[in-house]
């Protein structure tokens, strides 16, 4: 069975500039719903406050809930319907990161229960204090700048043999960042500024592959964000997990794309990059679409099987592996193709690695 | 065939290895190799992080400074108006004879080397003299004090008995606990969160406690209640005030044992303790000293109980009541034993999950994992016919050689962690069609079965290493990072990938050899 047919040579490349520009539209209405929202919605591990999974045996109203809710000083807090219908689950939570002393839950359940007249059973307390949702918030900035620096160091040394260049340049990066980091400044500033001084190194210093390979994974991240945003799904530490496994996966694409043009490079030397890259993309389309397909349907499955606290963190890794899938395909390789052009006009790609 | 040779081997001993340490998850107690380590999200429990104030150590040791200093004033005749706190972890010393400051300063530098004074100034006749901890002292302090902390709560949780604890200092001065499995968790906040500072202290009773409670506290003492709720004759529950002379006679870090014992009187459990040699003497001699007046005991500044002395107490053995239930008396025990937290802490982040829950968590996940691994494996035999079996085969060994991971690196599954793993599922087959497409092409361009097999493995080797290394840097940067359940995702991810090299390079090269090179099948079904 074969889904592309060999010899299949569609023309991606030549079509470039349709597909950024549809990218940067989505990017740019990724900010905006940013700005619209005023940042990401933060979930309780990042913004601090305090949830309460609360399970009833027969169905009880919001309304009961809440007023069991005001009595215990905790006015104020959401109260919504959590998993499937007939489940009579709630979620409670509110800003505030409560000292969930002693006899915290025995409180909030004997309030509840007195207010709603039914059983309680208490499945989960998340509280996290003020202080720590800001030291995680920092850390999975810092998780996704140094997984960046460290991949683009290996494909620069993998693709272009620039080990000791991308090593030292990411070297110094990371430890600017470090240093400054001790001086108090703003670490999301600090993060945005050193992605973007990052960015610019790149392009000078003509490392192609790992430009390539970091302005998807920035596309792919930015992209899910933005939907994230758009949609109103909070940010947790789960969601992180996604956007890393997001980066490893569409880097996996990226790379086997790269692979195959710098294979390509050799075999049909002479011709110009665009042919080339066009060629490579075509040749490992099979594969990229059959891996897409057979992650894409475990994911569908665990979206719709795997329970509601599993159900945001399969709904991220569904989206990032799309726009990731697309992103090898349409903007890594023109990345590519744009700095070789950069470099040598249109001369013949050199044989690299 | 050369390769072949060592592949059959190899795979066999991972596969054996892998399925010996996943058998006791399944089958408990057939031999003796410990079960997949299952999370605090799966299996139910509490996560805590708690931030020690370790400034309050700082300020204890300040205190106990203040004292000293007072007493060696005395002993050199040095008069002086008062000493009093200044900052967080400094004094300022009036003395009224400005000729004394000579020998405030050699009594500073002789006796407390880690204090310095910091300056000193005049004004209308008295000298005043800031003196400082220095700086390394203090944050030594602050470290032992976390350090501390953390022994004290380790060995409380190990009385209270939960099995696997795991506690761990995160940062300065934040500890980090997990107990899985635990029900109530009530208690352990309890037990965990409670400073546990002992000490006895003399009523004050020449002065007038309603007075006191106006507002009109006398200096030196201080207004302290009673722990529990106690049924007054009008039958409301109320807590009863006592007024307290601010010195501690005695604290409890004198402090050898502490048991339970029932009173035969009223049938009630209280809790005897000892003391050692010294805390015997200062004991007796404090009792002795006191006959006829109240000694107050208490605990983290709750009065629990506030005998008269009947006559000295020799042999330093005392006991607190207080109308305790035969389990807080227990606990009690427990923290009395185990000593106090050097400085008070206070919980910061709490992740608790029932049981239940956890439940739940698992069957789901089990569930889509099996769902999703049957559509991948029927996906592939339709897609790639015979090879698909063989990759088939592959994604099975791949799944045993995860949980076999698990179980050997005693590493912990968490939710995400099972979605790693189905996520594994989906990418594991990547590896399998990196091969085959090329095993495709190389047969178009006309080569014979052996020799696109080959070349097939060959040329998707690199791509596939190249294509893992950098999931595994995302990976390795996640378990840094993470905490938890994100952490388990990392371990799964990482088995994951490697598993998935395995599978791919090594077992279904070794299949392919034996039926298209050793079993000469000319025709390859791809």
């Amino acid at each position: 069975m074969e889904f592309i047919k060999p010899g299949v040579n569609i023309d991606f490349v030549g079509k470039r500039f349709i597909a950024i520009s549809c990218s940067l539209i989505m990017i740019f209405a990724a900010i905006v719903s940013l700005v619209i929202h005023k940042g990401p919605k933060y979930g309780i591990d990042f913004a601090g406050g305090t949830m309460v999974q609360i399970k009833f045996e027969n169905p009880v109203s919001i309304d009961a809930i809440k007023s069991g809710l005001t009595d215990l000083g905790l006015k104020g807090s959401a109260v919504q319907r959590f998993g499937a219908h007939d489940a009579n689950e709630y979620l409670v939570r509110t800003n505030k990161a409560l000292a969930t002393g002693e006899s915290f839950s025995d409180e909030v359940k004997s309030s509840i229960a007195k207010s709603t007249g039914a059983d309680v059973e208490i499945r989960r307390i998340e509280m996290v204090g003020p202080q720590v949702g800001k030291d995680l918030r920092e850390k999975a900035l810092f998780a996704l700048f140094y997984a960046l620096l460290f991949i683009t160091i290996y494909i620069s040394g993998r693709f272009e043999l620039k080990w000791i260049l991308s090593g030292v340049m990411a070297g110094s990066l990371i430890g600017a960042v470090y240093f400054l980091s001790l001086f108090g400044v703003s670490i999301p500033v600090l993060i945005l500024v050193a992605m973007i001084i990052t960015l610019f190194l790149f392009w000078q210093l003509n490392l192609k592959y790992a430009m390539g390979a970091i302005v998807a994974l920035l596309h792919d991240v930015m992209i899910t964000i933005g939907i994230f945003s758009f949609l109103e799904i909070e940010f947790t530490l789960p969601i992180i997990a996604a956007l890393l496994t997001i980066v490893g996966y569409s880097l996996n694409d990226t790379i086997i794309v790269f692979d195959r043009i710098r294979e390509d490079s050799k075999r049909y030397k002479g011709q110009s990059p665009e042919y080339i890259i066009n060629r490579s993309i075509n040749e490992t389309l099979s594969r990229t679409i059959l891996t897409s397909l057979t992650t894409m349907l475990v994911l569908v499955c665990l979206f719709f099987f795997g329970g509601d606290i599993i159900h945001d963190f399969a709904f991220a890794l569904i989206i990032g592996i799309a726009v990731g899938t697309y992103s090898s395909i349409y903007i890594a390789s023109p990345i590519l193709l744009m700095l070789e052009e950069k470099r040598s006009g249109h001369k013949p790609a050199e044989a690299a690695g | 065939m050369k390769d072949f040779s060592w592949r059959i081997p190899v795979v066999c001993v991972a596969l054996i290895a892998a399925i010996i340490y996943v058998v006791p998850t399944f089958k408990p107690g057939i031999w003796p190799h410990k079960q997949i380590n299952l999370g605090l999200d799966l299996q139910g429990g509490m996560h805590l992080a708690l931030e020690v104030e370790t400034e309050k150590a700082v300020e204890n040791t300040v205190e106990r400074i203040r004292n000293e200093i007072r007493i060696d004033f005395r002993k050199q005749k040095i008069r002086f108006k008062d000493i009093v706190h200044s900052g967080q972890n400094g004094l300022s010393v009036k003395i009224l004879n400005p000729e004394d400051l000579q020998s405030v300063e050699s009594l500073i530098d002789k006796q407390y080397p880690d204090l310095e004074i910091k300056s000193t100034s005049m004004d209308e006749g008295v000298r005043t003299i800031e003196i400082v901890l220095t700086d390394k002292w203090a944050r030594e302090i602050k470290k032992q004090s976390t350090e501390q902390a953390l022994e004290t709560i380790r060995n409380r949780i190990d009385q209270f008995g939960v099995s696997e604890p795991d506690i761990r200092i995160q940062g300065d001065r934040r500890i980090l606990i997990q107990l899985p499995g635990i029900k109530d968790t009530k208690r352990a906040k309890g037990i965990i969160g409670k400073t546990a500072l002992l000490e006895f202290k003399l009523l004050d009773e020449t002065h007038d406690l309603n007075a006191a409670l106006a507002g009109d506290v006398p200096p030196g003492s201080e207004v302290l209640y009673q722990a529990t709720e106690s049924d007054n004759s009008r039958g409301r529950a109320k807590k009863q005030a006592y007024l307290v002379k601010k010195q501690t006679l005695l604290t409890g870090a004198y402090l050898t044992d502490a048991h339970v014992q029932i009173s035969s009187q009223f049938n009630e459990p209280y809790v005897t303790i000892d003391f050692d040699r010294k805390g015997a003497r200062i004991f007796g001699q404090v009792t002795g000293e006191n006959v006829k007046k109240r000694l107050a005991i208490v605990l983290d500044n709750k009065v629990y109980s506030a005998p008269v002395i009947q006559e000295k107490i020799p042999g330093g053995h005392a006991r607190i009541t207080g109308s305790f239930s035969m389990q807080e008396a227990h606990d009690l025990a427990i923290i009395l034993r185990a000593g106090a937290l050097p400085a008070p802490v206070k919980i910061i982040e709490e992740r608790t999950v029932g049981p239940s829950l956890g439940h739940d968590s698992i069957s789901k996940g089990l569930y889509s994992m099996i769902i999703g691994g049957v559509l991948v494996l029927l996906f592939m035999a339709i897609y790639y016919k015979g090879s698909g079996l063989i990759a088939d085969i592959a994604l099975i060994a791949n799944i045993l050689l995860i949980a076999g991971g698990l179980a050997a690196f005693q590493a912990t599954l968490t939710l995400p962690g099972i979605a790693g793993i189905i996520l594994t599922i989906g990418m594991a087959v990547d590896a399998n069609v990196l091969i085959y497409e090329r095993i495709r092409e190389e047969m178009r361009l006309g080569k014979t079965p052996s020799a696109s097999i080959e070349a097939g493995f060959d040329r998707a080797t690199l791509t596939i290493l190249d294509a893992n290394v950098t999931t595994l840097i995302a990976a390795l940067v996640l378990f840094q990072f993470g905490t938890g359940p994100v952490k388990g995702f990392a371990v799964t991810l990482s088995l994951g990938v490697l598993a998935s090299m395995f599978t791919a390079l090594i077992l279904s090269r070794m299949i392919f050899n034996y039926l298209y090179i050793a079993r000469q099948i000319k025709r390859i079904s791809i």
